[in-house]
């Protein structure tokens, strides 16, 4: 038997509650069949609408949505072959868990025999056959999360929807349940999506990384690619990890730009490909913390830099295996260096001194 | 002080906190109902003296007249008919209001709307049915005009269609005030996730909804049964005479100054209602429900 396509696509959807402002605004987006997917932005920014709309809990006020090829807006949630996961996981507390996972087959008239052979099996995979008669509140969070889980996945559905699945559960229990859906995702081989507002979550899971601000797509593109590659200025500072920096163009010299800034010889930036700028054009760039180099002023700079600017260390923070230095290189965004741990305390620094921020000329990043 | 001991303050301020509950259950409660009991046990002289002693034969004389088993077989008719309808209408409207009526300032208005026939007494209450059900009343005259009958129906007014239409009347508000309590505490999510796993309207009030509503349709039930199970009044006056419940006899027996009868009586209605009582809260854990 030919397994159902769980591709999905979204074509100009909109969501209006009141007709006056939009929660979803035109968004454009295509899913590979088994695909992992994270919505990421932060909290009324529409991810979760949309999430909903896919499961067909809410219908779009415009737009389409596509699903193995069918235009599914309008159908029922069982008709779309889709299965939700709650936050906090809406699970029937009056039902134990053997017949909370096989409610969904109760009531699709499978036998009494047929559907408990099949939760037993499907409570086995998420490893609770000592829980199977429990109630949920006898559970702990994260055995009610795989048990929500199971509920969904006992319909065999094409598309998973995972509405901040993790948010309940504490900070250890998260990163290990994390991985356990990532699992289920490859077990199963069905398009998961997956709504969060924590970076780490969406870049630790997910094939495709969607970064969303007000309803609109910000940039929908592989973790890797999100994070290194920020398109602008509200993803790179979403995302995380960079320094954004903002100036106006002084010169344009072939490949590369020099934006004006506190440097004495302002920051060159390379040109890339996609960016077109002009002398006195506004212009964000973004510098990976990790990229960012320390050296005491007078010092050579390493190969590679050009730009280096004198900066004060306001705040040192240790993290382990890097330590977090906080720069007041720019007036009024943030700067902050990654120091690897072992480079840090070589040659320590204290809050107070005044060390010149540097890095490969390469590494920075104009911003659209 | 050993830490096992309930230091004595503790122990004071605990039967403060109970006293003011002791201080209107002793003196309306639990005394009256010792002196009833009491009283069901001493001898009588047939003109309202009582002497103190111990006798059952007021017992026996209840028991073995046959009028007690007829009276009870037809309270228990109106006590069940009574919760049938009030169950199916409380049911339906907290469901409606709890469900489908989005806005919830509609929905509190709407319920404080079920609460306006509480506004006026009881007896201006059961006398506003005569204009409807009555020979020359509403009804009558509206199926006459229609052509559907030729003679007024009798059954309508002064019958134990009309004892159990007041009561249905009066009562649904105590079936809708607690299953809207405990379904408005059902998350909406839940019911969500019953359509995403394909659940049907039908499959979601089965499953979902009367199962989760458990607490508050008992609770609804002991208010209706104890309520009817405990009137007479509604059957003296919608009947027209014409029927009797378990109460009436009593009240009778008080009218000709058998009071010892009148107790015995009132003892036994106790111990059957406190027995219906427990049977429902046998089948539903009230405490466990309400604390969940």
């Amino acid at each position: 038997m030919k397994k159902d396509r769980g591709d999905i696509e979204l074509a100009g959807v909109c969501k209006s509650f009141d007709g006056a402002t939009y929660v979803v605004d035109g968004v454009n987006l295509k899913i590979a069949d088994g695909a992992y997917c994270c919505f990421i932005g932060p909290s009324g920014c529409g991810k979760t609408t949309i999430l909903r709309m896919i499961a067909g809990h809410e219908d779009p006020t415009a737009g389409e949505i596509v699903i193995g090829g069918q235009n599914v807006v309008g159908l029922a949630p069982v008709q779309r072959r889709t299965a939700m996961m709650f936050q906090s996981y809406a699970l029937f507390p009056h039902l134990t868990v053997r017949e909370n996972i096989a409610f969904a087959l109760r009531v699709r008239g499978k036998s009494k025999a047929d559907r408990l052979r099949a939760a037993d099996a499907m409570i086995e995979k998420v490893r609770l056959t000592q829980f199977a008669d429990r109630l949920p509140a006898q559970l702990s969070g994260g055995q009610q999360q795989r048990v929500a889980l199971a509920r969904a996945a006992i319909t065999e559905p094409r598309v998973l929807l995972l509405d901040e699945p993790l948010s309940a559960l504490d900070e250890q229990l998260r990163v290990q349940m994390r991985q356990e859906l990532r699992r289920m995702q490859r077990e199963l081989g069905i398009t998961f999506i997956h709504v969060t507002h924590t970076q780490l979550e969406a870049i630790a899971l997910a094939d495709l990384v969607v970064v969303m601000e007000q309803g609109k797509i910000k940039q929908a593109g592989a973790a890797r690619d999100v994070y290194a590659h920020p398109h602008d200025r509200y993803v790179a500072e979403f995302m995380g990890g960079q320094n954004v920096l903002s100036g106006r163009v002084e010169k344009v010299n072939g490949a590369s730009f020099t934006l004006a800034q506190a440097a004495p010889d302002g920051i060159e930036v390379p040109l890339q490909a996609r960016s077109t700028v002009s002398v006195g054009d506004k212009v964000d760039i973004a510098v990976r913390r990790d990229d960012v180099a320390l050296v005491r002023p007078g010092k050579d700079l390493p190969p590679g830099c050009t730009t280096s600017l004198p900066s004060r260390v306001l705040a040192i923070e240790y993290q382990g295996y890097f330590v977090k230095v906080m720069l007041d290189t720019v007036p009024d965004d943030e700067f902050v260096a990654y120091v690897p741990e072992k480079t840090f305390f070589a040659d320590p620094f204290t809050v107070g001194d005044v060390v010149m921020a540097t890095w490969a000329t390469g590494s920075a990043l104009p911003l659209a | 002080m050993q830490p096992s001991q309930t230091p004595p303050r503790a122990n004071l301020a605990g039967w403060l906190y109970v006293s003011p509950l002791v201080l209107v259950l002793v003196p309306f409660f639990v005394a009256p109902i010792l002196v009833v009991l009491a009283a069901s046990f001493f001898a009588t002289d047939g003109f309202g003296g009582l002497t103190p002693g111990f006798t059952l034969a007021s017992y026996v004389e209840v028991l073995h007249s046959a009028l007690t088993l007829k009276l009870y077989l037809a309270t228990i008719k109106f006590t069940v008919l009574t919760w049938i309808f009030t169950l199916i209408i409380g049911f339906f409207v907290a469901y409606f209001l709890v469900f489908h009526v989005r806005n919830q300032l509609l929905a509190i208005g709407l319920f404080l709307l079920c609460t306006v026939p509480f506004w006026t007494s009881n007896i201006i209450r059961m006398i506003s049915w005569i204009p409807l059900l009555g020979k020359e009343g509403l009804i009558n005259q509206a199926l006459l005009g229609l052509g559907v009958i030729r003679q007024p129906l009798e059954v309508l007014l002064f019958s134990d269609l009309a004892v159990v239409i007041a009561y249905v009347h009066q009562l649904t508000i105590f079936m809708i005030v607690p299953i809207f309590n405990s379904m408005a505490r059902i998350d909406k999510k839940l019911i969500e996730a019953a359509i995403d796993a394909g659940a049907s309207r039908f499959d979601i009030m089965r499953l979902i909804v009367v199962p989760m509503s458990k607490s508050g349709i008992a609770l609804g039930t002991i208010f209706v049964v104890s309520i009817v199970m405990g009137d007479f009044f509604v059957v003296k006056v919608m009947s027209g005479g014409g029927s009797a419940s378990v109460v009436s006899a009593f009240y009778e027996d008080v009218g000709v100054l058998q009071y010892p009868n009148a107790a015995a009586s009132a003892v036994l209605l106790t111990l059957v209602l406190v027995a219906i009582v427990s049977l429902i809260l046998r089948t539903v854990d009230i405490r466990q429900e309400i604390t969940r």
